[in-house]
């Protein structure tokens, strides 16, 4: 997957209102992209869960977090909606997995792997991560981690 | 802001909710009252020669009556009845919401004004807090969640790592 120091490569995802999400909107804020195999399964469920429950702290820390699946933005909102979260969706869905390929987290089985991608404000990778398998939930702690890095 | 990067489990401290001989071999469960696989590990744990030290981790949009039932819980160990509390909650997950919580905490005979005042006071949502905290600095990503020693097991605990855990009592 890609590595800390990495300048992020030209992407196009789309955010749940249909419009485009880019490397222009990385520039000046943190980020974080939380890559996730598939909208309602279980673990991707305890994990958007889990992460919603420290939203605040990432906030305090300047830090904006992302979801991020080949799923259509439409079923990214009813997932997000039916576990009632804020977490932003970010769509991967046409050209399916392209955006999960720039940053190397493409599963041969047509899925973003569990990534955690940390971006500073100069649109450089500061923090990566991969589960060591999809059904792997990172914690957290890991992501805290990374943006004190 | 709150520290929430990595750090080992807490060791049982005073502030801890701790039941079982002092001696036996210790375990600590991260879990919440509304999580149906902490109500089947409560039970596979009642009896057992050991040492419980009970923490708080509820994850509002997985159950949302975990964090009220926790301060709840919290608030009826403020007039020193916890566990009793903890075990009526696991006992029927089914009655969760406020009359429930005043019922559970009548029949305990505790002061019911009181109980009302301390489940919402900052103190004990900052104490359920705390234990969620150290629960996220340790890497747990689930309930129920249990450390023994340095090793977390995470989910369903099998009923045989229970049992050798208990055989080392003798």
């Amino acid at each position: 997957m890609i590595a800390p120091g990495t300048p992020v490569p030209e992407f196009t995802l789309r955010r749940e209102n249909g419009d485009e999400f880019t490397l222009e909107d990385l520039k000046g804020q943190t980020t974080v992209l939380v890559f996730y195999p598939f909208a309602f399964s279980p673990v991707c469920t305890d994990q958007l869960n889990l992460y919603e429950e420290v939203l605040d702290e990432f906030k305090a820390r300047g830090a904006t977090l992302y979801a991020v699946s080949c799923d259509a933005g439409w079923s990214q909102t009813a997932f997000r909606e039916k576990l009632g979260l804020t977490i932003p969706q970010l769509s991967d869905f046409e050209p399916k997995g392209s955006a999960s390929r720039a940053f190397g987290v493409y599963h041969p089985g047509g899925f973003p792997q569990r990534a955690l991608v940390i971006i500073g404000p100069d649109a450089v990778i500061k923090w990566s991560y991969q589960a060591p398998s999809p059904g792997d939930l990172p914690g957290a702690n890991l992501i805290f981690d990374g943006l004190a890095v | 802001m709150s520290e929430l990067g990595s750090a080992p489990v807490p060791q049982p401290a005073a502030e801890d909710h701790c039941r079982g001989p002092a001696a036996a071999p210790t375990l600590i469960e991260y879990a919440d009252f509304e999580c149906p696989h902490c109500a089947a590990l409560s039970l596979h744990l009642a009896g057992r020669p050991l040492r419980r030290v009970f923490r708080h981790f509820p994850v509002r949009s997985s159950h949302p009556r975990a964090w009220a039932a926790a301060c709840a819980a919290e608030a009826a160990g403020r007039q020193g009845r916890f566990w009793e509390m903890h075990d009526r909650l696991f006992a029927d997950q089914g009655r969760l919401e406020d009359p429930h919580l005043w019922e559970r905490a009548r029949t305990l005979g505790l002061d019911l004004e009181r109980f009302d005042s301390d489940r919402r006071a900052a103190h004990v949502q900052a104490r359920v807090r705390r234990d969620f905290e150290s629960g996220v600095r340790a890497g747990v990503v689930t309930t129920p969640t249990v450390f023994i020693g340095a090793k977390m097991h995470a989910g369903r605990l099998e009923s045989r790592t229970l049992d050798e855990l208990s055989a080392a009592a003798y």
